[in-house]
């Protein structure tokens, strides 16, 4: 084991160079207003003060709101499509995992344009709804492929134990089957979450320039507004609302258990 | 048991194909109250596949089976009066030891405190008061058996299926809950319905023995009998072992084979029909070569530590013998046997 332990160290370099320091530049960023020279830094808190303005605000519920429409909706779609992925015999269910990695395989914005060709004659481009459309499908494959590990590797007489027991399938599924998946529903949901709410090319190209979510709002501000330090202060507002929401999986998933 | 008492479940000539393979090609049971039956066979024979008829999670394709006179091949397995102790015992592994007991009467929405006594009931039984807050997942092979068990018999069957349940545990544990079972089994006075592949075990516990083979019962009896009389070559083979001898009936009472005729109990063969003769290790004594019939050389000879196993080399073939006297290779010797010894049984297939 001690040889395999010096392995792990290229990658502790590499995580620190490519993680922890972006990171923590983004941090020096965001509490400072001196743009994007280090030479003379000032330190601020304005940058987090400007979530004051209620267009930024709405900013971030908006975002919030359609990221939990999108869980909601892929995590019903998702969980339905993994069960019955899972009731197949085991070829069959390698081939339909596979189907549903398959567009995974075609660049994001290829299939955002795909859906763009779809909507524009039926006039729902620019709409919550297109975006909405193009965000579920996009994520659907995340929520369906931990659901459909978590039901697979499920051991069968549970289900047969339960029925024996005198469980009807409905009792069975609530009580038995539901129950175990829920680890890999929570990963499921934080995955989808997290996708949708950091999201900028779906509402871009689906909702139009004027649509404004927080991954939009980053976007503008790196590279039209050009002011980093808030830009970095939004990044790091929605980083620990991500973590915030990870944790509250977990909690979840302890209490649960 | 009594034959003359109504069965509780009847299997008639059930049959079961998975994939192209004929699993079960016409099983035929009858099981009593308070009996405790035992399936045994070599993987493959099929004896798991007809207790999951019986518990309902498979469904025979041809035949009946009559649970309390009424037919139930169609009945859900939730709506059964059976429980299945199951080969990895299954335990959920999301509840603790306590719901995983109270599950079935959850289920049908007992009392809090019907429940609470039930279950401490139930843990006495088995032996793991106290353990009702314990995470099923922490506790030992023996344990876990133990609250598969207590969460079956908690619903009150009347039948317990018992699908391999000892496979998992080390020897010495084994044959402690193989006492313990019985002990239950008579404690709570409900049929037992037990999967072994193990002879040992199914001798050691059963009212019933039901040896299966290839998808047929090969026979049906007492320990006693199946041991001491099997019907083919198969059980004979199967249980215990044997040396199994191609011989002649020469008349009632009378059976040829290596070049002499020995007197036995055996009655009711056609004269001069072509039988399989059984001769247990353990029936053969070693003598002194002017007193027997049969003469031979010691071949080998094995300490298996309450007896020998040696193998004496006659002109036809090897004879298998257990005894507690020593005797060393190369020597001559003579084998005899009484006639209650020999067990004449009829030519398989």
């Amino acid at each position: 084991m001690k040889y395999f332990k010096n392995l792990v160290k290229p990658y502790v370099v590499w995580s620190f160079v490519i993680i922890l320091v972006p990171i923590f530049m983004i941090f020096l960023y965001s509490i400072t207003n001196s743009g994007n020279s280090l030479i003379n830094i000032q330190f601020t808190l304005d940058n987090f003060a400007k979530f004051a303005d209620p267009l930024y605000v709405g900013v971030f519920v908006k975002s919030l709101e359609l990221g939990v429409i999108t869980v909601g909706v892929c995590l019903v779609l998702g969980y339905v499509m993994a069960y019955l992925i899972s009731k197949c015999k085991e070829r069959t269910q390698g081939f339909l995992i596979l189907l549903v990695t398959i567009p995974m395989w075609i660049n994001m914005i290829i299939r955002i344009y795909a859906w763009k060709s779809i909507f524009e004659p039926l006039g729902l481009m620019y709409t919550d709804f297109a975006v909405m459309v193009g965000q579920i499908c996009e994520f659907l494959p995340f929520m369906i492929i931990p659901i459909h590990t978590s039901l697979s590797k499920m051991d069968k007489s549970l289900v047969e134990a339960s029925y024996d027991l005198g469980a009807n399938p409905v009792q069975t599924f609530f009580k038995i089957t539901f129950k175990l998946s829920i680890p890999g529903v929570l990963n499921g949901i934080i995955m989808v979450f997290l996708l949708s709410i950091s999201t900028f090319m779906i509402p871009r190209i689906l909702g139009g320039g004027d649509y404004m979510l927080v991954g939009n709002l980053i976007e503008n501000q790196f590279i039209s507004v050009g002011d980093w330090n808030f830009g970095s202060a939004v990044s790091l507002v929605l980083a620990v609302i991500m973590l915030f929401s990870i944790r509250w999986m977990k909690k979840i998933d302890k209490a649960d258990n | 048991m009594n034959t003359s008492m109504k069965p509780l479940i009847e299997l008639k000539n059930i049959t079961k194909t998975f994939d192209d393979q004929q699993i079960l090609k016409g099983v035929s049971l009858n099981i009593y109250e308070k009996e405790f039956l035992t399936l045994l066979g070599p993987s493959g024979c099929g004896k798991t596949t007809t207790l999951r008829i019986i518990a309902g999670f498979d469904e025979a394709d041809d035949g009946d089976l009559l649970f309390d006179g009424i037919e139930i091949s169609k009945l859900p397995p939730y709506k059964r009066e059976v429980n299945t102790v199951f080969q990895k015992y299954a335990l959920f592994p999301h509840l603790n030891v306590f719901d995983n007991i109270a599950f079935g009467l959850n289920i049908k929405k007992t009392e809090k405190s019907v429940v609470q006594q039930e279950v401490e009931k139930m843990l006495r039984l088995v032996g793991l008061s106290g353990f009702e807050n314990r995470d099923v997942t922490s506790l030992s092979g023996g344990q876990q058996q133990r609250v598969a068990i207590a969460r079956a018999l908690i619903n009150k069957p009347k039948v317990l299926l018992l699908d391999e349940p000892l496979g998992a545990l080390d020897a010495k544990l084994r044959k402690e809950m193989q006492f313990e079972l019985k002990k239950i089994q008579q404690e709570v006075g409900i049929t037992f319905i037990y999967v072994t592949h193990d002879q040992e075990e199914a001798l050691s516990m059963s009212d019933t023995v039901v040896v299966m083979n290839d998808g047929y019962i090969q026979q049906i009896g007492s320990p006693t009998d199946v041991y001491n009389e099997p019907e083919n070559r198969f059980v004979a083979q199967f249980i215990g072992e044997s040396n199994i001898i191609e011989g002649k009936m020469i008349r009632d009472c009378l059976v040829f084979f290596d070049d002499f005729e020995f007197e036995c109990v055996d009655k009711g063969f056609k004269d001069n029909e072509e039988i399989d003769v059984v001769l247990r290790p353990e029936d053969i004594d070693i003598v002194e070569p002017q007193c027997a019939k049969l003469q031979g050389v010691v071949s080998s000879i094995v300490f298996k530590g309450v007896h020998y196993e040696i193998l004496v080399e006659t002109k036809y073939r090897n004879y298998l013998i257990h005894t507690t006297d020593y005797h060393e290779v190369g020597r001559a010797v003579g084998l005899t046997f009484g006639p209650e010894d020999i067990h004449v049984m009829w030519k398989s297939f």
